[in-house]
C-alpha cells in the first residue's frame, strides 16, 4: 500500500504579460483565470468546479504593484491583500488597506488578490464597499491589447460585465489624502465574514463623505442622502468635528437608508413587523457608521 | 495559552522536585507528534491501494420524503463505473445501530434527514463517481419535515419505532414541597458539530477469502467490525477493521454509515475501494450534539439553599437513535449538577425529527443541562442578592452526598475546593493600563470594537460528568504487553484519538517495567476488543488492563531471580533496565535477565458494574464522576453584542496527574471547544435542511478567540477504583465551559442569555434594545 495518488493532468497556462493571458483566455474560451485561488480552489477541491484549463496570473509582473496617474492610484488587480495591508499601502488609501488586513487569516490574504476579491463580487467581498465608496473605476483588459474602463458599481450591479476573454487589470482609485475608515462586523474574534461592514471616507477637495455598507445586500450600498446630509454639516474648513447627536443620527439614517422597514402591503393595513434579527443588522450598520464617522471626524 | 503549560508544569502550585522524563508523571511527548506536526503522517485519506476505485454516496436533499423509485440504469452504464449498490444489494441486515437497530444501510421507502444514504458507486475516477451518483435518477414524493422536537410526540411516526427514543421521568423526593424562593428558565441549546480536522475517508480491501479489511480512523472498531458484518451477511471473524491515525475525534468517527457502503462496494466489484468525504458530506452524514430544550423551576430557601428542582429536558436525537439514550441519562442524572438537592423531579425524553442526526460528542447530555442550571444559580444568586460563587457554595456536592439517581457519591467531590481556587485567582488586569493599540476588543485587531462601548464580566460554572460507560455497559478492556531484547510493546485495540493513550500505555510500562523504550501497536479488530474511545474509558480502563499486563511481566522476569536468591519479588526493582534488590546486594541488567527469552502477558481491566436507571430514574449507573470549576471573564461590545472570552480560568477534579503536559493540552482543547458551543458554533437549518455545511458558514473557534486558559489548580485526590487513582480530564472542561461563558455574558450585559450558542443581538445591552 503507498499513500501516493498520481495527479491527472490539466492545461496550464502561465502568461507573463496582461495581454499574453487575454490572448491565452481567447484561444481557449474554456479556461479560467486563476490569481490568488482562494475561492476557485475551494469550488474546485469541493467538486463543483473542474476547470478544463487555467490560466495562471501569478506570474504578471504589472498586475502585483501600482503606480500613479492624475492624482489616481492604478491598483494592479494582482495586489494581495497582504501587500495592501502594509504601512506604505495604507497611507495611501487607509480603508483599502483596513479591508484587506481584516479580509481573513494569514494564509488568505497572502494568496488573495483585490481583481479576484472583485471577480468573485460576493456579498461579503471586504474590498467591495471600499472600492465602492471611493468610486473606484476597473481597467479592462480586452483582446487586441483593448482596454476600456467600468465603474466597480456598474460590475457589481451587473450593468456592465466582463466580455469572454476580458481581464481585470487595474482599478483606478483617487488619492483623497484624507482620512478614511473601514469597518466590519464579524460573529467571532477571529477572522471571519462581515455579517456587516462600513466604509467612511472623506473628500474634502469636493467636501464631501462617501459612505458603503457591505455585506448586508448582493453589493454594497450607498446611503447617498445621508453622505449630502453629513457632508453639509461639517465645518471643512475648521476643526471637521461633530457633536455625539450629530454621528448618531448619521448612523441612524444611513441604517435605515440601507435596510428600509418592510413596505405596508398594497392594500393597506400594518407593515409587517420588523424581526429581531433585522434589528439587531440595522442596529450594527448605524453602530457602525457612527463610530466610522466619529473616527474619520476625529 | 496558559505559560505554565508551556512549561510543562499546569498547576501554579509547581511540584518540588524535577518531574520525571519517564513513567507516570512525565510530560512524554507522543512519539508520532513530529509527523503530525509536519503534515507526513499518512491518514486514511492518504491511503492508496494498486487498481482502487472511488466511491461516492448518493445523499438525499430533502429531510423528509418517500422514495418513489431509484433508478440506477444511467448511472450504471457510464464508462469507468464498476458498481451501483441501493438497498437491494445490502446481503445481510438491511439496518444497523449501536443500541438500537433503527437506521438502514440505505434508505429504501423513506429519507428521514438531510444528507441520508440512498445509493453508493464505485469508478475508477473519483469524478466520475460523483457524476454518476448524480446520474441515479430518485423520484422523492416530498413530505412534511418534523423539525420542531416538541411537536414529535404528537406528529405521525417518523419511523415503525414510534417517535419516543426514551423517556426518563426522574423522581426523588417529595413532589409537594415548595421553596420560598422560586426561580424559572427557558433555555436552549444548539447543534454543535465535532468538526473533526480530517473529514471521514476510508479504503476497502476485499479479501481472497470473500472478507474483506476496512482501513479507516474509526473509534470503536470492533462495534463497527460487527455492525458492518451483519450487514455484509458475514462472519464478524472475515472482516478486519484497520485503525488508521486519527485526525481528532470528539465523538464517534467514520462510522458505519462510511464504512458499511465502502466495504459493500468492495465486496461487489473485488477490488480495493477508497472513499473520502467532502467537508459538506461530513457535516451532513455524521452524528452532531443534540440540540437541546430545557425547561427549569428551582426552589429555594431564603438562604439560597436548593428545596427542589423540577426540570424538563427535550432532546432532539435527529432520525435514529444512535447514542441518544446513554445522552438522555446522563442529561437526566446530573441536570441538578454538583449540588445537593433533597428534591427533584427530572422529566427527559428523547424523541425522533427529521432534523440531522445526533450522537455521541464528548460530554454529551451534561454539557447542556450544566448551560440550564448554572444558569439557574445566576438567576437565584440574582434574586436573592448574593454572589453568584456563594450561592453555588451553599449548595456544593461533596463525596458522600447522594445525587437525585439515588447513586451516593462515592469517589472524590473536591467541588468546594474547585471553585475556591478559581474565585481566588487574580483577575486579569484591565485593558486601560496598557496603550489602546494593544487591546485586544471583541471584534478582533481589525474590528469595530469602541472601548467606550466594552463592558467586562465575570461569571462561574460548576460542571459534573461521568466517566466510562454508564447504566451496566460493559466496560472492558484487554492489553498485551510482549518484552523482548529490552525493548516493551503493548498491544491492544484502544484508539488514539488524540486523546493520549499510547502516550500513556508507554509511560505506563515504562513505569512498571523500567525499561524506556516502549512501543504500541497499531489497532486491528484481530486483536481482543478495547472498547470505544469515548467517555475517558481508555486513560482508566485500557490503561489499567496494559498496567495489569506490564505487572504479569515483571512478574515472570523477576520470578527466577527472586526464586534464586530466596526473596520475594516485591522486593526487587526495575530502573534504567537495571533489576537491584531492596538492600542492593543484587545487581543484574533486565537484559541478562531476560536472557534471550521472549515475556508476553495478557490482562484485562473490567471495572465494578453499573446498573440501568430503573422507572423512576433511579440506579447506581455511573463507576465514576469527574468535576470541574470555572470563572470565565469576557469583554462584551454592549451595541454590537460582540463578545471575546478574556480568559477561562479552569480547577478540576483530576486524581492524579498522569502526564502534565498532556493533561493541561486536553484541558485547554476542551476549554477551547466550549468556547465553540458557547459563542459560534451551531449547524444551522431550515425546515430539517443543513444550510450552510461548510467551515466558512460553521465558525470554529480559532486561536484569537481561544482566551488566555489558567489552569488555576488540579485537585489530586486518588479515585480509589481508578487504575493509578486517575480520572479522564478530556470532557469535564468541555461540559463546564459554555456555561462559564454564559454566566460571564449575563453578568457583563444584565441580559439572561438562555440560549447557546449566544447570539450577538442577545448579548446588546443598550436602551432601545
Amino acid at each position: 500500500m503507498t499513500t501516493h495518488a498520481p495527479q491527472t493532468a490539466q492545461s496550464v497556462t502561465l502568461p507573463a504579460t496582461l495581454d499574453e493571458a487575454v490572448a491565452a483566455l481567447t484561444e481557449m474560451p474554456a479556461a479560467v483565470p486563476v490569481a490568488g485561488g482562494t475561492d476557485l480552489m475551494a469550488a474546485v477541491n469541493k467538486g463543483q468546479l473542474r476547470p478544463a484549463g487555467l490560466v495562471g496570473l501569478g506570474r504578471i509582473s504589472e498586475l502585483r504593484g501600482w503606480h500613479y496617474q492624475d492624482g489616481h492610484a492604478l491598483l494592479g488587480a494582482g495586489l494581495t491583500h497582504a501587500r495592501m495591508g502594509r504601512p506604505d499601502f495604507a497611507a495611501l488609501i487607509p480603508a483599502l488597506a483596513a479591508s484587506a488586513r481584516a479580509a481573513g487569516p494569514p494564509q488568505i490574504r497572502n494568496a488573495g488578490t483585490l481583481g479576484g476579491n472583485i471577480a468573485t463580487a460576493a456579498p461579503t467581498g471586504d474590498s467591495l464597499p471600499v472600492l465602492a465608496a471611493l468610486e473606484a473605476d476597473l481597467v479592462v483588459a480586452g483582446p487586441g491589447g483593448a482596454r476600456r474602463e467600468i465603474p466597480i458599481s456598474h460590475l457589481l450591479a451587473g450593468r456592465e460585465m466582463l466580455e469572454p476573454a476580458e481581464l481585470i487589470g487595474f482599478v483606478r482609485v483617487p488619492l483623497l489624502h484624507a482620512p478614511q475608515v473601514f469597518l466590519k462586523a464579524t460573529g467571532r474574534t477571529g477572522p471571519g465574514r462581515a455579517t456587516a461592514s462600513v466604509t467612511v471616507v472623506l473628500d474634502p477637495a469636493r467636501r464631501g463623505v462617501r459612505c458603503a455598507v457591505g455585506a448586508i445586500a448582493p453589493m454594497p450600498l450607498r446611503p447617498l442622502e445621508a453622505e449630502r446630509w453629513i457632508g453639509s454639516l461639517i465645518d471643512w474648513d475648521g476643526a471637521r468635528g461633530l457633536a455625539q447627536e450629530a454621528l448618531a443620527a448619521f448612523g441612524e439614517y444611513v441604517a435605515a437608508a440601507c435596510i428600509p422597514d418592510p413596505a405596508p402591503p398594497a392594500d393597506g393595513g400594518e407593515a409587517p413587523p420588523v424581526s429581531p434579527a433585522v434589528q439587531h443588522l440595522r442596529r450594527t450598520v448605524a453602530a457602525l457608521a457612527r463610530r466610522a464617522l466619529g473616527r474619520a471626524l476625529s | 495559552m496558559s505559560n505554565d503549560a508551556a512549561t510543562g508544569t499546569p498547576a501554579l502550585d509547581a511540584p518540588e522536585q524535577e518531574p520525571p522524563a519517564h513513567g507516570l508523571g512525565a510530560s512524554l511527548s507522543p512519539a508520532d507528534a513530529r509527523a503530525k506536526t509536519e503534515g507526513t503522517f499518512p491518514y486514511a485519506a492518504d491511503l492508496w491501494a494498486e487498481g482502487l476505485l472511488w466511491a461516492a454516496i448518493l445523499r438525499s436533499p430533502h429531510p423528509h420524503a418517500r422514495i418513489v423509485s431509484v433508478d440506477t440504469a444511467a448511472a450504471a452504464e457510464m464508462p469507468g463505473v464498476r458498481a451501483v449498490i441501493t438497498h437491494e444489494d445490502v446481503p445481510g441486515d438491511s439496518a444497523y445501530g449501536r443500541t438500537v437497530v433503527d437506521r438502514p444501510v440505505f434508505a429504501s421507502d423513506v429519507v428521514r434527514h438531510h444528507g441520508e444514504a440512498i445509493a453508493a458507486v464505485a469508478a475508477d475516477h473519483p469524478d466520475t463517481a460523483r457524476l454518476a451518483a448524480a446520474a441515479i435518477a430518485v423520484e422523492y414524493e416530498v413530505l412534511e419535515p418534523v423539525t420542531d422536537p416538541e411537536k414529535a410526540f404528537a406528529a405521525e411516526p417518523l419511523h415503525p419505532d414510534g417517535n419516543l427514543i426514551r423517556h426518563i421521568p426522574l423522581s426523588y423526593g417529595d413532589p409537594e414541597i415548595t421553596g420560598e424562593v422560586v426561580v424559572e428558565g427557558l433555555y436552549r441549546i444548539g447543534r454543535q458539530d465535532p468538526a473533526p480536522i480530517g473529514a471521514e475517508a476510508g479504503l476497502a480491501v476485499p479479501r481472497p477469502d470473500g472478507g474483506v479489511e476496512i482501513y479507516t480512523a474509526s473509534t470503536d472498531p470492533h462495534t463497527d467490525r460487527d455492525l458492518a458484518a451483519a450487514c455484509f451477511g458475514l462472519d464478524p471473524e472475515r472482516v478486519k477493521v484497520v485503525v488508521t491515525g486519527v485526525p481528532g475525534a470528539t465523538g464517534d468517527r467514520e462510522d458505519p454509515g462510511f464504512q458499511i457502503p465502502l466495504g459493500l462496494l468492495a465486496l461487489r466489484t473485488g477490488c480495493p475501494v477508497k472513499l473520502a468525504a467532502t467537508r459538506e458530506e461530513s457535516f451532513l452524514g455524521h452524528a452532531h450534539r443534540h440540540p437541546t430544550l430545557l425547561r427549569y423551576r428551582h426552589h429555594a430557601d431564603t438562604e439560597g439553599r436548593l428545596v427542589k428542582v423540577e426540570a424538563q429536558i427535550l432532546l432532539d436525537a435527529g432520525a435514529y437513535a444512535d447514542a441518544s439514550s446513554e445522552s438522555l441519562a446522563a442529561a437526566v442524572a446530573f441536570a441538578c449538577g454538583p449540588y445537593v438537592v433533597p428534591h427533584a423531579f427530572i422529566e427527559g425524553w428523547a424523541v425522533r425529527t427529521n432534523n440531522p442526526p445526533s450522537g455521541h460528542v464528548r460530554g454529551e447530555g451534561a454539557m447542556q443541562v450544566c448551560a440550564a442550571y448554572e444558569g439557574q444559580m445566576d438567576k437565584l444568586a440574582a434574586k436573592l442578592g448574593l454572589e453568584p460563587a456563594e450561592v453555588r457554595l451553599r449548595n456544593i456536592l461533596a463525596t458522600g452526598d447522594i445525587l437525585p439517581t439515588g447513586q451516593t457519591v462515592t469517589c472524590p467531590a473536591p467541588v468546594a475546593e474547585l471553585l475556591g481556587a478559581v474565585r481566588d485567582f487574580p483577575l486579569p488586569a484591565l485593558p486601560k493600563d496598557t496603550p489602546e493599540a494593544a487591546w485586544l476588543l471583541p471584534g478582533g485587531p481589525e474590528g469595530a470594537g469602541e472601548p467606550g462601548a466594552v463592558r467586562r464580566g465575570v461569571g462561574y460554572a460548576l460542571g459534573m460528568v461521568h466517566m466510562l460507560g454508564a447504566e451496566g455497559a460493559d466496560e472492558v478492556s484487554t492489553a498485551t504487553v510482549k518484552v523482548q531484547d529490552g525493548v516493551a510493546t503493548v498491544i491492544c485495540a484502544a484508539v488514539e484519538t488524540g486523546q493520549g493513550f499510547t502516550t500513556l500505555a508507554r509511560q505506563i510500562v515504562q513505569e512498571t517495567l523500567g525499561i524506556e523504550e516502549v512501543h504500541v501497536a497499531s489497532v486491528d479488530t484481530d486483536q481482543p476488543p478495547a472498547g470505544p474511545a469515548a467517555h475517558g474509558r481508555h486513560t482508566w480502563v485500557s490503561g489499567g488492563a496494559v498496567e495489569r499486563a506490564a505487572k504479569m511481566v515483571r512478574t515472570q522476569l523477576l520470578q527466577p531471580l527472586a526464586h534464586k536468591f530466596g526473596m520475594s519479588t516485591e522486593l526487587l526493582q526495575i530502573t534504567d533496565g537495571k533489576i537491584t534488590s531492596y538492600d542492593g546486594v543484587l545487581s543484574t541488567t533486565v537484559t541478562e535477565a531476560m536472557d534471550g527469552k521472549e515475556l508476553w502477558a495478557t490482562a484485562q481491566c473490567r471495572p465494578h458494574p453499573t446498573e440501568p436507571l430503573d422507572a423512576s430514574g433511579q440506579g447506581d449507573a455511573f463507576v465514576g464522576l469527574a468535576f470541574c470549576a470555572i470563572r470565565a471573564v469576557v469583554d462584551v461590545d454592549i451595541e454590537l453584542g460582540s463578545i471575546r472570552v478574556v480568559e477561562m480560568a479552569v480547577a478540576q477534579d483530576v486524581g492524579r496527574i498522569l502526564n502534565p503536559a498532556q493533561l493541561a493540552t486536553r484541558i485547554e482543547a476542551g476549554v477551547t471547544q466550549g468556547i465553540g458551543t458557547a459563542l459560534t458554533e451551531n449547524l444551522r437549518t431550515n425546515k430539517g435542511l443543513v444550510r450552510r455545511p461548510d467551515l466558512t458558514g460553521y465558525a470554529l473557534p480559532t486561536s484569537l478567540d481561544a482566551p488566555d486558559i489558567r489552569i488555576v489548580k488540579l485537585v489530586e485526590e486518588r479515585d480509589v477504583v481508578a487504575p493509578f487513582g486517575a480520572k479522564p480530564a478530556s470532557a469535564a472542561p468541555v461540559v463546564t465551559s459554555p456555561a462559564a461563558v454564559a454566566s460571564a455574558v449575563r453578568a457583563a450585559t444584565g441580559r439572561p442569555i438562555s440560549r447557546l450558542p449566544i447570539r450577538p443581538q442577545a448579548a446588546v445591552a443598550v436602551p432601545n434594545a
